[in-house]
């Protein structure tokens, strides 16, 4: 079983590979799309090294979840996430940090959940590696 | 010009790997200008030869009915150029196949006039890692139908070329 230093330590080299990032540039809180430039196919590649690092099966929509706020109109409201939003989140992504976001819920923001330590987080969650 | 970047393919496991032969010849439209006295092939075509190489890898494994796109080559590395009067193998080993799309490691080997297959241990003359998408099913009906225009032509019948070529070698001995 890997520690959360080794899954963060091959979290970060898959990153580099994926976004062509040099290693200094990431850090647990850096963005996916806002500090290292990933573009939506990105995120595929993503999944797909992180499957074959971590010999894990990561189904579709599950650690980088596509329109999450189709569902029911009530989850956003004049272009913030509604509280009824927020629980959905917090059901589907239960290893993102939504303490910042949920100060200021603006669904323009919410590329930022997506972080290096969000996905470290997810994947020790995928192999029961308690924090 | 026509957008084939491979002769034949020579081996071909499905869903595992493809390796595929291209001849370079002086005849060919691009080595006029690319470059006049020092015919080399742009890299960029030994890419795409590659690509084909692994597009058609990966199309088949789903029977083509997929449309296969290339979305991002993740890394690409040239060790040296390729010389007019050589033969390439473009070698495309599949690395993860999803409903989403798939990903292809390839290496292309280049042998000089004269000898006959790649010496073992060679070194690559190229290497990428190329990712391939499935345009979204639903989507891309809408815009396309059901026709897929990825693999309607001489891409798909490459592999039958293959197929004919095998059986006349099997006839022969």
């Amino acid at each position: 079983m890997p520690s959360q230093e080794e899954i963060y330590q091959k979290v970060s080299a898959t990153l580099v590979e994926a976004l062509n990032v040099e290693v200094d540039e990431i850090n647990p809180a850096a963005t996916l799309q806002g500090d290292l430039g990933a573009e939506s196919i990105d995120f595929l590649d993503i999944v797909f090294r992180l499957e074959r690092e971590f010999g894990i099966k990561i189904p579709r929509n599950e650690l980088f979840p596509e329109s999450i706020f189709q569902g029911d109109p009530d989850f956003v409201m004049n272009g913030k996430v509604t509280e009824k939003g927020l629980d959905e989140l917090r059901q589907k992504m239960p290893f993102a940090d939504l303490s910042k976001f949920e100060k200021n819920p603006e669904l323009t923001a919410i590329s930022d959940l997506f972080t290096v330590d969000m996905i470290a987080k997810y994947i020790q969650g995928k192999l029961n590696v308690k924090n | 010009m026509r957008w084939i970047w491979i002769d034949r393919f020579v081996q071909f496991e499905r869903g595992k790997s493809a390796r595929a032969v291209k001849k370079l010849s002086l005849a060919e439209d691009y080595f006029e200008q690319h470059l006049p006295g020092y015919p080399i092939m742009p890299a960029c075509f030994i890419l795409e030869g590659l690509a084909q190489t692994g597009g058609i890898l990966v199309g088949e494994a789903n029977d083509f009915k997929e449309k296969v796109v290339l979305a991002k080559i993740t890394s690409a590395r040239f060790v040296r150029e390729a010389l007019a009067g050589e033969t390439l193998f473009y070698e495309a080993e599949l690395l993860t196949l999803r409903p989403e799309g798939a990903s292809v490691a390839g290496k292309v080997f280049a042998v000089p006039p004269g000898a006959v297959e790649t010496e073992p241990g060679a070194a690559p003359i190229a290497e990428a890692e190329i990712f391939f998408a499935h345009l979204d099913q639903s989507r891309s009906q809408q815009i396309f139908g059901d026709h897929n225009f990825v693999f309607s032509g001489e891409l798909k019948q490459l592999l039958g070329l293959a197929k004919v070529a095998a059986q006349r070698t099997e006839g022969a001995s």
